[in-house]
């Protein structure tokens, strides 16, 4: 009996018993779509992920910040200068393993930036170089970034991100004004003049979700509020959010128009940084680079370790480890399904060739082999593995939207041909395994024994 | 060479510390293009020899030859292949697949040794062209009569042109009128040429046939019983030959 035969029994056999069939095949469609939702579900995160660290700067950006002193060198503490504009030329110098080295001088917690009257919650203000464009990857979608020349004459200009935008402006869903280069905002009461703006950072889902609420206004106007910035959603948009509110200026600007002590007039301005951020030139020898720089330091800082490096390693590595998890259990539980489904059709081949031992031995007396008689039930098997796994990619569909109702993450789901492709590989090696007992029973069945069953 | 040799052939089966001797000892030969009759009362053995000869078991002891072929040692593989192309089978209870219908009941044998689907509508027409029934192949087995059902069952056994064809009680689950036609096809078939082995209890029935081989308590019984209910009252030209080899 050839393939072809058997597969036609094995598709008639389910249509003679199409509820029992339907039944049977439940535990591999629910086993098949959980297994493609679950990792759609992964590589959502992934993607979300991967986008979220491209957006901070990529693992190659590493931040240095000042650190205590260690207990060691407690009594050099006066000579610790702290991280100065001094470190950041040092490493351009003598570190070639990094590409690029910007300094980072913030406005601490009282900064106020205020607009005609309006005031953002929080404002991520900092002076740096030019370059900080390309370490922080941002985009500049309006004007332009300020220039080595607006640094060195320490000009009141800056550019900001989105976010104040919408706090000092208003949306421009609102007001209708997109752009806001050429405004001047006040900074701790002085006058800068908004040179550029940068574009709006989001994740792929925000995206999404914007583009659907500007085709489908809100009817309900309900109380005007701010959604905050913290993680609200999903574990990711802090990193976007930050980016949105972010105020860039000169480093000189900072320094010179802020950082002077407020009492004496001839008093020289703090030098210190508040960070610096350097960008490995390449990601596999981030290690020696990170060597290279701390040496560099070492020398600038008189032998005071005073400063640390901090990596994305670690919270990528926590994503990666949350994706892992999230696979794993997403794997255990389509396992499980897949496992019930198998001895769901393992029991109903054994139902069906004890229902079916007079047929056999009818076979067998005209002919039929060992392995004709096996190949027949493991194939009835598998058929039925197989629409159910069929059934099951369908299901996932289904089950992926109802997955995003019912918990709504920042990452859209991807269901990848791939999965699809394992998914439908592993229902039909679950039809093997089950049919397998079943068809070993059915193919050594004594023809007379199996004539005379009633 | 005739078409089936059987040799010292013995099926011992063991039922507890029991042996019960279903075939002691049988020697046999049947010629190609012979009608036989094999009978005995219940429990003599028929249904064991047939199964024997018909490649469905094999023997404790003793050799077979089958068209050219020794069985006795053949494997599983081997008999089920001659079974296929060799032996047409008729049962007493039909034994055709209820979910198949009648066309497709009579392919069965076809798909197993490979025949090309329009061959086997071809094939499987022609055969029941034979048995009359060319014009029900569309039916289940549960829409036709019981007479109708052997004739199916016989369309089944010869569509591969079997060397022999074995009927156990191929009409003990007839009415006598039916069971008679069935017969008539039976004698039908023998004189276009095929080797027939009817298995029965009936000596009425073993009438029909040229030769008859009895059977009691597993061996071949040397005479028939000239007593036997039947025999003597509805001689046939054939009646009077025993059951022992012609050679
Ligand atoms: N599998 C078996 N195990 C044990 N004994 C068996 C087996 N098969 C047959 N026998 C015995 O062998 C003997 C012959 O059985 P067989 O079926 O050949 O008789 P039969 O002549 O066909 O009878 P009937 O006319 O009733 O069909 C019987 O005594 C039976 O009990
Ligand atoms: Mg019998």
């Amino acid at each position: 009996m050839n393939l072809i035969n058997a597969i036609l029994v094995g598709f008639k056999e389910i249509w003679t018993h199409k509820f029992r069939s339907l039944l049977t095949m439940l535990g591999i469609i629910l086993g098949v779509s959980s297994l493609v939702a679950m990792s759609a579900l992964v590589k959502g995160m992934e993607n979300g992920m991967k986008d979220a660290l491209v957006a901070i700067g990529g693992l190659e950006k590493v931040r240095v910040e000042e650190q205590d002193i260690p207990a060691a060198q407690r009594h050099l503490a006066d000579q610790a200068a702290g991280l100065t504009i001094n470190d950041v030329y040092a490493i351009h110098r003598s570190a070639p393993l990094i590409k690029i080295a910007t300094p980072e001088m913030r406005l601490g917690r009282f900064v106020t930036v205020t607009h005609a009257g309006k005031t953002p919650d929080w404002a991520n203000v900092i002076g740096t170089w030019p370059q900080a464009l390309e370490m922080n990857q941002h985009v500049v979608e309006h004007g332009r970034m300020f220039t080595e020349i607006d640094d060195e004459l320490a000009r009141n200009v800056c550019v900001i991100g989105t976010g104040i935008r919408d706090q000092l402006f208003g949306p421009p869903e609102k007001t209708g004004q997109e752009n806001v280069v050429g405004e001047e905002i006040q900074i701790n009461g002085q006058p800068f003049r908004i040179v550029g703006q940068f574009t709006r950072y989001e994740s792929e889902m925000d995206r999404k979700l914007r583009e659907l609420e500007k085709d489908q206004p809100k009817e309900t106007g309900g109380v005007q509020r701010r959604r905050g910035w913290g993680s609200g959603r999903g574990n990711n948009s802090w990193v976007y959010n930050m980016k949105n509110n972010s105020i860039y200026m000169p480093l000189n600007t900072m320094w010179i128009k802020f950082k002077s002590a407020g009492t004496g007039t001839n008093t020289v301005p703090d030098p210190r940084l508040n960070g610096l951020s350097i960008k490995v030139a390449d990601i596999d020898k981030l290690e020696p680079a990170l060597q290279q720089v701390r040496n560099v330091m070492m020398h600038t800082h008189h032998g005071i370790e005073d400063f640390s490096f901090q990596t994305q390693e670690n919270w990528s590595e926590g994503i990666t480890q949350a994706i892992r998890n999230q696979r794993m259990s997403g794997g255990f539980i389509s396992a499980i399904s897949l496992l019930v489904g198998g001895i769901g059709i393992m029991n109903i081949m054994l139902a069906s060739i004890t229902e079916r031992i007079r047929e056999i031995g009818i076979r067998k007396a005209i002919g039929a082999t060992y392995a004709d008689v096996f190949i027949q039930i493991l194939v009835e098997s598998v058929v039925i593995a197989l629409v159910g796994g069929v059934a099951g990619l369908f299901a996932s569909f289904g089950t992926v939207r109802l997955l995003m109702i019912m918990s709504p993450t920042e990452n859209t789901p991807v269901i990848t041909f791939s999965a699809m492709i394992l998914a439908f590989i592993f229902s039909a090696l679950v039809g093997v395994l089950a049919g397998l007992i079943p068809a070993f029973k059915a193919a050594k069945l004594d023809p007379i024994q199996a004539l005379r069953y009633e | 060479m005739p078409l089936v040799e059987l040799r010292n052939v013995s099926k011992i089966y063991h039922l507890g510390g029991e042996e019960i001797r279903a075939l002691d000892d049988v020697s046999l030969d049947i010629d190609s293009g012979e009608f036989i009759s094999i009978i005995g009362p219940s429990g003599s053995g028929k249904s064991t020899l047939m199964h024997i000869l018909g490649c469905l078991d094999s023997p404790t002891h003793g050799t077979i030859q089958l068209d050219g072929t020794m069985i006795h040692n053949a494997s599983a593989r081997e008999l089920a292949g001659i079974r296929n192309r060799k032996i047409g089978f008729v049962f007493q209870f039909f034994n055709l697949l209820p979910r198949l219908n009648v066309m497709q009941n009579v392919e069965l044998p076809m798909i197993y040794s490979g025949v090309s689907s329009r061959e086997r509508r071809e094939h499987a027409m022609a055969s029941l062209k034979m048995v009359g029934l060319e014009n029900r192949s569309k039916h289940r087995p549960m829409q036709l009569s019981g007479g109708q059902q052997q004739r199916v069952a016989i369309a089944r056994a010869l569509v591969n042109s079997p060397r022999i064809v074995f009927a156990d009680e191929p009409t003990g689950n007839l009415d006598s009128r039916t069971g008679e036609a069935i017969l008539e096809l039976f004698r039908q078939l023998s004189t276009e040429g095929r080797t027939i082995a009817l298995v029965t209890h009936d000596p009425e029935i073993a009438a029909v046939t040229p030769r008859r081989i009895e059977i009691r308590d597993g061996k071949i019984a040397q005479k028939v019983d000239p007593k036997l209910a039947g025999l003597d009252r509805q001689p046939t030209e054939h009646a009077m030959q025993n059951g022992e080899p012609s050679s």
